[in-house]
């Protein structure tokens, strides 16, 4: 191993990031050829849990395939949830009842604050800040307490039904998300007196890791990601799903591009799932959340469906063939992460190693995602 | 006292209690350490081992010796084994000039500060075989890393060690501490007619002594989201147990510095009951900032640190070390003219 590196007839040398590094964040392997701290070319290599959830789709009815959506992004679960039950309500036209929307869109977006908060202290910690991490757990807890009260899991959540959700919400839900709202509101500031305005941090992020709305499009790039190209793209906005046409929110878009963007768009948009949630909980009608009319086993019709949502690191599109059988012919998952981390290997060409990982960090990469 | 005086007894008591003071606070240090943050990060921290978990460093210590000494294939083995005592030895040595109290020095040396200096710079020597002799990418880059970083910290460090000899002078620790006698304001940190810019050169001495302690936020050599563990990824067991001993052991030694040169040693700050138990007061606050800004920032990235040397504390050191002789010399002036 030290014959590359010191070598004196080889300039480059090779480093292997991960599948087992601290920065990587799972098995995920980047294949580094450095000149001195400088990388010269970068190679993500996928696969290293890989499951199959495509062809596994093919294999298993309609509602069996429900809990694998809950285990691509174990972080934003819910969102996944939301995506495949679209698409299987929109192929089998099941009409989902009010209250079961409003329920959806805010558990959705707890589970997208959860998901942020997360990653808000994964990157931090990527920088070398410990302590963000610890607070954002702390934070975290209470969504996945309040969570977990409604849909019985922490982490890798099934809670959607084709027409609705399994279990309404309660008072002790209610009142429990307004108080999580206002402590929430109240940390934030917190969180930007101790590491936004943090010197330190502005200098590692700001004009580091440009990333072109116009490498976002080679790429298909979305979310955050994108927003911070200074590209207003959100599914919600762009192409509305349940309910959120009715509630008012705002997409934060930053056009610097740089590492700072991407946090700014994610610091920001905790604040607008905050708006939504709240707005969603006053809303929130009576009623039923199982629509009567959901047959017990579905069959679709015969035909090619597609339904899209915004997860909490972009664009999660579900393509489902239906043949008429209660099996999906086929399923295909356009995973947000896998096309954020396909620019990788450009965008970090002739970066300092620490500037790439800290690029790494503001993609928001989960692996189970990206090797589906 | 009277067995003091003998040297051969002398020498051995301060042999066996400075090995013992660098242990212990090697030991407690990382125990003090865990805890501040723990509670930094609404924590408790270690509490299991012993009351208020003080008996986990032993335990970690035992766990420590009883792991294999593993030496990977392909290093090279004296290197391999020579570099951590070539962090631990010279910080110990450094202790010999700290005066703890008036008569509480093993030696009291006239150039103690220079030695310190020299010790120092050894230190760096051992992270550099360290990462070296690892055969391991990671190792070497953050090998590299340390000395650019502690050759770029050396200077300013020195620079204002300049500044306050010139205001001292005298490398005796022990003298300059005597200098400091009375109430708080005699401190060197307060004596702006020696030095206006006296704050300044506190902050520039106690930054350096992070980046030269490889502590956040200048822990490159090691910064763990980069390169893993750096210059001791390949490190187990007391090999890796021997460079934290040494890394604490220098933090110890750089804050004993400051104490000694700007916060006035063991001179109480109201001018009685001066002592050891005021020194080790003032060194152990200072410890605590040291965590304190661990726990709390992110890491700068190399090229940050550097140019935060070159650019900026070289200058103003500099600059510092021109005001204090151009200070000295008018009150010369002033007082040969009265």
């Amino acid at each position: 191993m030290n014959d590359l590196a010191c070598s004196p007839n080889q300039e480059t040398f090779v480093i292997n990031l991960g599948p087992q590094h601290p920065a990587t964040h799972g098995v995920l392997r980047v294949k580094l050829t450095m000149d001195g701290e400088y990388i010269v070319h970068a190679e993500p290599v996928l696969g290293y849990i890989h499951r199959m959830h495509e062809k596994m789709g093919e294999n298993r009815t309609w509602a069996q395939f429900m809990p694998n959506t809950g285990r691509l992004d174990y972080l934003g679960a819910l969102s996944y949830n939301h995506g495949y039950a679209l698409v299987v309500e929109r192929a089998a036209g099941i009409e989902v009842p009010e209250r079961a929307e409003y329920i959806r869109v805010i558990t959705v977006e707890l589970n997208r604050i959860a998901s942020h908060l997360l990653w808000y202290g994964a990157f931090v910690l990527d920088l070398g800040g410990f302590t963000p991490l610890l607070y954002a757990f702390d934070d975290r807890e209470h969504i996945l307490d309040l969570l977990e009260s409604v849909t019985g899991s922490r982490l890798t959540f099934c809670y959607f039904r084709f027409g609705g959700v399994y279990n309404d919400i309660d008072d002790n839900f209610i009142t429990g998300t307004r108080a999580f709202i206002k402590r929430l509101r109240s940390r934030l500031p917190d969180y930007h007196n101790l590491v936004t305005k943090n010197v330190i941090l502005i200098n590692r992020l700001k004009d580091v890791g440009m990333i072109s709305a116009e490498m976002c499009r080679r790429y298909g790039a979305t979310g955050p990601v994108l927003r911070g190209s200074g590209v207003c793209y959100d599914v919600r906005k762009n192409e509305p799903y349940s309910v959120y046409p009715e509630l008012n929110f705002d997409i934060p878009v930053y056009g610097e591009c740089d590492s700072m963007a991407r946090y700014m768009v994610r610091m920001d948009e905790i604040e607008q799932s905050l708006r939504i949630i709240e707005q969603g909980l006053d809303k929130l009608p009576e009623g039923p959340v199982m629509a009567e009319k959901a047959p017990k086993i579905i069959k679709p019709p015969v035909g090619d469906y597609y339904a899209a949502v915004e997860a909490a690191r972009g664009t999660f599109g579900i393509r489902v063939v239906s043949d008429g059988t209660n099996t999906p012919y086929r399923l295909k998952l356009r995973s947000p992460t896998f096309s954020n981390l396909s620019l990788y290997g450009e965008a970090c060409q002739g970066m300092l190693l620490a500037d790439a990982l800290a690029l790494m960090g503001s993609l928001d990469l989960v692996i189970p995602e990206i090797d589906r | 006292m009277a067995l003091l005086e003998i040297e051969p007894f002398r020498l051995l008591i301060f042999l066996g209690g400075l090995i013992a003071f660098a242990a212990l606070n090697a030991a407690y240090l990382v125990w003090l350490e865990r805890k501040v943050a723990a509670h930094i990060q609404c924590r408790i921290g270690p509490k299991e081992v012993g009351p208020f978990g003080l008996l986990q460093p032993l335990v970690d210590g035992i766990k420590l010796m009883s792991k294999q000494l593993l030496v990977p294939g392909g290093v090279d083995p004296v290197l391999f084994k020579v570099a951590p005592l070539l962090v631990l030895v010279p910080a110990v040595m450094s202790f010999v000039t700290i005066p703890f109290g008036e008569n509480l020095a093993a030696r009291n040396i006239d150039l103690g500060l220079l030695m310190i200096f020299a010790f120092a710079s050894v230190n760096v020597l051992g992270l550099l075989l360290g990462g070296w002799g690892s055969a391991n990418k990671y190792a070497v880059i953050s090998a590299a890393r340390a000395v650019s970083q502690n050759v770029a910290y050396e200077i300013p460090m020195l620079i204002t060690v300049i500044t306050m000899i010139m205001v001292t002078h005298t490398m005796n620790l022990n003298e300059i501490v005597k200098q400091q006698e009375g109430m708080f304001w005699h401190w060197y940190l307060f004596r702006l007619s020696a030095n206006p810019l006296m704050f300044v050169s506190f902050l520039i001495f106690f930054v350096c002594s992070l980046a030269e302690t490889n502590r956040a936020p200048f822990d490159l050599g090691e910064a763990e989201s980069e390169l893993i563990a750096g210059f001791h990824t390949e490190y187990s067991g007391m090999g890796f147990g021997v460079f934290f001993m040494g890394e604490y052991a220098n933090i110890v030694i750089g804050c004993s510095l400051a104490t000694v040169l700007f916060l006035g040693g063991w001179q109480s700050p109201i001018g009685v009951a001066s002592g050891w138990w005021w020194f080790l007061l003032k060194v152990y606050t200072l410890i605590f900032c040291v965590m304190w800004i661990r726990w709390t920032y992110p890491r700068t990235t190399l090229w940050g640190l550097l140019n935060l040397s070159w650019k900026v504390l070289i200058p103003i050191s500099l600059f510092n070390l021109l005001l204090t002789g151009a200070t000295i010399k008018l009150w010369s002036f002033f007082m040969g003219a009265a």
